[in-house]
């Protein structure tokens, strides 16, 4: 279960925190009651944060990861059958393997399966937005699901998400913990979103928006999008030039 | 080795309102995984004295949040931990991974945890031995990127003195942030801990 070649309790690199929003972003207005105003205390690693859970097959069930059929009760959910996949990586480029990866989303006219979704778009009886899987050894991850529609949210009078996909990682340890979401190549909203807008780096966006993927796609099924992941790296020490895995 | 194969994280974005779905699908209304219960994080069979841990997560305004999520990570009753990077690392055999998911109550913003006491942490692995803590990961619509906090316990002031961690926060003021009170008057000992986002009594938050 556990990667042979991780090298566990070396210290992860600080998080990057021009890569990520501002904990407070006035352009999404929940932000600013919710964004801790005192500096965040940096620690020196201890074995709480180099350390996590671990998750194996035993956690999952066999649909988790195919949102077309795990929710299925009369049918196929509606909307553009699509993959997901990807791959998990940490910042060397090395995989990520066997970590869990869970994922949520609207169905395809906007509306989530959720007892506080008051859109007025229609719940897809078919669908429940849920899903699950592990990373495999080479770090790869894959689902099947429907494209998810914009919805408008309370912000600014007129605010639409675009289309999205949230993701859940665990990574090694409790250190690489990371929530985002994805977006799809070509959504006109996507300029407009005030959540994607939070980040100021335009490489950082772009690398949330991911590309058709038509080499993995299923002809006459499914298209497919490609979204990579990369999560922290551990800190690169003099005695770790050497060749990947040894 | 270059920095050019330096990859930079992907940008963290909020769990938004219905992470539910997602993370704890039988509070969004789901019929899946109905039978976890995720915020039990030990069951009658694990060692260590049982305890319950609850609070809410509190916004600017000082109001209650409703839809958050809070993650716990602990030590087992030795301070070992279920996890490779342990090298005295605690068996998932004893049935105690020491990860837990609660989500804050609808109506009252509460959320709770069932668990047992860590032990103190020792030192190993190059790192320092730590006083009893529960490590905590915070996400909501409007939290940017989740926030990690610890909570200490009171009554183990002594070790809590000589805790690394702690002793980081200047002002004893904020340490207080992170050590939860002890109540003994329900059916399980009871420590209350509650999550200041900002404002006054904001929480110490770590960037780890």
């Amino acid at each position: 279960m556990a990667n042979p070649s991780e090298d566990w309790t070396s210290p992860f690199q600080p998080r990057d925190r021009a890569m990520h929003p501002p904990a407070l972003s006035p352009g999404y207005k929940t932000s600013v009651l919710r964004s801790p105003r005192q500096p965040l205390i940096s620690l020196g690693p201890t074995l709480s944060e180099l350390t996590g859970p671990v998750f194996t097959s035993e956690d999952l069930d066999p649909l988790d990861n195919d949102l077309l059929a795990n929710a299925a009760e009369t049918g196929d959910p509606l909307g553009e059958r699509l993959i997901v996949h990807g791959r998990v990586t940490d910042g060397a480029g090395r995989p990520v393997p066997h970590s869990l990866v869970e994922l949520w989303q609207c169905n395809a006219a906007g509306r989530y399966r959720h007892v506080r979704d008051g859109y007025r778009a229609p719940i897809d009886p078919n669908f429940s937005g849920f899903g699950r899987c592990l990373t495999d050894a080479d770090g790869h991850y894959r689902f099947r699901t429907i494209k998810p529609g914009p919805y408008p949210w309370r912000n600014r009078a007129n605010d639409w998400r675009p289309a999205h996909i949230h993701f859940s990682l665990f990574g090694p340890a409790f250190a690489t913990r990371l929530v985002t979401q994805m977006y799809f190549d070509g959504d006109p909203l996507i300029p407009h979103c005030p959540i994607l807008g939070s980040v100021s780096d335009k490489g950082a966006i772009e690398r949330l928006v991911a590309p058709l993927d038509l080499d993995a796609s299923q002809p006459f099924d499914c298209l497919a999008y490609r979204f990579d992941i990369v999560l922290r790296g551990r800190r690169q020490t003099w005695f770790e030039n050497r060749p990947e895995g040894g | 080795m270059s920095a050019s194969w330096h990859l930079p994280e992907t940008a963290s974005q909020t769990a938004g309102p219905f992470l539910h779905i997602g993370l704890y699908p039988q509070a969004a209304g789901l019929d899946i995984r109905t039978q976890e219960r995720p915020n039990i994080v030990a069951g009658p069979g694990v060692t260590g004295e049982r305890i319950r841990i609850e609070g809410q997560v509190l916004d600017g305004t000082g109001s209650p949040i409703k839809d958050a999520l809070v993650e716990l990570w602990q030590a087992n009753a030795d301070g070992r931990y279920a996890h490779p990077a342990d090298p005295d690392g605690a068996s998932t055999s004893e049935n105690f991974r020491g990860f837990g998911r609660a989500v804050t109550d609808f109506a009252t913003g509460l959320w709770w945890f069932e668990t047992i006491k860590p032990g103190v942490v020792p030192a190993r692995a190059g790192t320092p031995a730590m006083a009893p803590h529960l490590t905590f990961w915070i996400v909501a619509r409007g939290i940017n990127v989740g926030l990690h906090t610890r909570l200490y316990f009171a009554d183990e002031a002594e070790a809590n003195a000589a805790d690394p961690v702690l002793s980081l926060v200047e002002q004893e003021a904020r340490r207080r942030t992170l050590i939860a009170e002890r109540s003994d008057e329900g059916e399980l000992p009871v420590y209350r801990f509650d999550i200041r986002l900002q404002g006054e009594g904001e929480t110490v938050f770590f960037d780890i």
